[in-house]
């Protein structure tokens, strides 16, 4: 077994999840299994191998500079010239659970 | 009019000849799926308002005989992962049930600004992960072919409104699969592009470096013009790529002799299903009747795809769904004690069983002491499996397999198992982790009748000649 039940209980924490018991039980299963089947990457040896993030580092950017300049191609034309303009207040605001029409609001913060 | 059978050319045509309007062709599909979505449920999200003053706009143009645009007048559905401005939009899930967007995803705006009826937003699994679409929120969606078998996954809704004449074509999303194997299970086309070739702006956040949007059709002219309309360059996504769009629909045309089609024998190993082991075996004979030359072709790496998928995907997500805090948008939990309680009951409420799973495990792979044995090693393995199509690619210029091992399934029968599920999309996720286009067209069918598919992959950026090879296929087993 990789995980154990205060494995799942710390990743949990981690993750700003609670999970019930009966969640707790089912995803040490679940997680054991799919590890279990995740252990078969060891048998490659990457010692040599660089690590690849995404794909599309491969289009693009230019090689030959350094830098934010490498990746010129990505940055926006309204970003160039400026603040882009943000939602309006209201817009922002409008799926907010709890709001008192100028913040969002939550409960509090510090416990005591 | 026989709504299962047109195509973006009919309808466009009967529109512009007159021979319909926009507005009576949607209220035949809105009537359609008023009588046939309640079997198959692929619809979360009828928009009758917006579709109906669209059609209006193409109407009025069709009522001055002026030309209609590429899409003009053809009645589409979007998965309900891409966000629309002012329409609900859940991404499959509780914890975003009621979020109303208030900008438009950039791949609908294309398709609408090119005349397309958007009808509606079609069922998927929760936050697109899944591959029977039994991860809904809502309700599954059942296969139109055999109503007790699962349309796949993620996009099940899409597959199956397609391939039940309730939407002419439809938008999908693709992050390890989840175009192509639905696709492949409702016998329809379902093309994922290259990563980067359409911006993911608007398309709710899965796996951000294997997310794409793509679409599903009834013919590969269909997935070809909806391509051209959706690809290219868009400054709100920096990953979409500055790189020409070709014509694809004029591509088509070109003639498929001398092509070399690689074929690996790692797709075809333990676990593939004779049936469509038979039935593929068959498309690459037909293909070589055409005059391509089959190549074989080895991918070494393709056992290890899956657990790499299972870490870099989960990985992913367990960040991009740490934006789900109830404060902002979204679901919260009813009377939390303080924030932190809040978060976490939002979370725990307005997520499904899979979500958190993935969540969890994704969460573990990036925790401190793991980062190295799992995040990082799968990173690693990427490049292995995108060098194995580097390799191949220098030998041939497509490379033919199956789209999943089996039909479909039965529902309910993998649920209780991640990993079997998991496993489902074992032919299709290598395409996304190396980041080519990859398309899924019919090519045959079971004993029960239930359809198989053809996975067609190709070079990045190359999805002029997947399309190609497509098209020559399927206009040879019409004939």
């Amino acid at each position: 077994m990789k995980v154990n039940e205060q494995n799942v209980a710390y990743v949990a924490d981690l993750a700003n999840l609670e999970l019930t018991d009966e969640e707790r039980g089912r995803m040490l299963r679940d997680l054991n299994s799919i590890l279990d089947y995740i252990d078969r990457l060891n048998q490659l040896d990457t010692s040599n191998v660089a690590p690849m993030a995404q794909t599309l580092q491969r289009y693009g950017v230019d090689e030959s500079k350094q830098g934010t300049e490498r990746f010129a191609y990505a940055s926006r034309d309204d970003i160039r010239e400026g603040l882009r303009k943000s939602l309006p207040h209201d817009e922002a605001l409008a799926n907010a659970p709890e709001s008192d029409g100028i913040f969002f609001k939550v409960p509090k913060v510090i416990e005591r | 009019m026989d709504l299962d059978s047109l195509t973006i050319d009919s309808a466009r045509t009967a529109i512009a000849e007159r021979k319909t309007t926009a507005t009576a062709l949607a209220e035949a599909f809105y009537d359609k799926i008023q009588k046939d979505d309640p079997q198959i449920g692929a619809y979360l999200i009828l928009s009758k308002d917006r579709a109906m003053e669209t059609a209006g706009r193409i109407d009025r143009l069709a009522a001055q005989s002026k030309d209609l645009p590429p899409l003009g007048g053809v009645p589409v559905g979007i998965k309900d992962v891409m966000v629309t401005r002012g329409m609900r939009s859940t991404g499959g899930s509780k914890i975003l049930g009621n979020y109303i967007p208030p900008y438009d995803c950039t791949a609908v705006a294309r398709m609408e600004a090119a005349g397309a009826i958007v009808l509606g937003k079609l069922n998927c699994d929760e936050f697109a992960m899944g591959s029977s679409n039994e991860n809904s929120a809502f309700h599954p969606v059942r296969n139109p072919r055999d109503t007790s078998r699962v349309p796949g996954g993620s996009s099940g809704g899409s597959a199956a409104a397609v391939a039940a004449g309730m939407a002419v074509v439809a938008l999908g999303s693709d992050t390890g699969g989840s175009i192509r194997q639905p696709a492949s299970f409702c016998g329809v086309v379902g093309l994922m592009p290259t990563y980067g070739r359409v911006s993911r702006y608007g398309l709710i956040a899965f796996a951000s470096s294997l997310d794409h949007i793509g679409p599903l059709a009834r013919t590969v002219k269909d997935a070809a013009t909806v391509l051209r309309t959706i690809a290219g360059r868009d400054p709100m996504d920096s990953t979409s790529a500055d790189v020409p769009v070709p014509d694809y629909v004029a591509e088509l045309e070109k003639p498929i002799r001398g092509l070399k089609i690689g074929v690996a024998k790692e797709y075809f190993g333990e676990g593939l299903d004779n049936e469509v082991r038979n039935a593929v075996e068959a498309a690459i004979e037909k293909l070589r009747s055409l005059g391509c030359e089959i190549v074989p072709v080895s991918l070494p790496h393709t056992e290890y795809a899956i657990p790499t998928y299972y870490i870099v995907a989960t990985a992913e997500a367990s960040s991009n769904l740490a934006r789900f805090d109830g404060v902002r948008y979204g679901y919260r939990a009813r009377n939390a004690r303080a924030l932190s309680d809040m978060y976490r009951r939002s979370r725990d409420e307005g997520f499904g069983a899979e979500v958190k799973r993935r969540i969890m495990l994704g969460t573990y792979a990036l925790s401190a002491g793991y980062y190295d044995a799992y995040y990082l090693k799968a990173q690693k393995v990427r490049t292995l499996l995108t060098r194995d199509f580097d390799q191949a690619f220098k030998k041939v210029d497509a490379i033919v397999t199956p789209t999943s091992p089996t039909a479909a399934f039965k529902l309910g029968e993998k649920v209780d198992d991640p990993l079997a599920m998991y496993l489902a999309d074992i032919y299709t996720v290598t395409a996304d982790l190396a980041g080519i286009p990859g398309i899924s067209i019919p090519c045959g069918e079971t004993h029960e009748k239930l359809p198989i598919g053809l996975q067609i992959l190709g070079r990045h950026f190359d999805e002029a000649t997947i399309l190609r090879v497509a098209h020559a296929y399927e206009q040879a087993r019409a004939s």
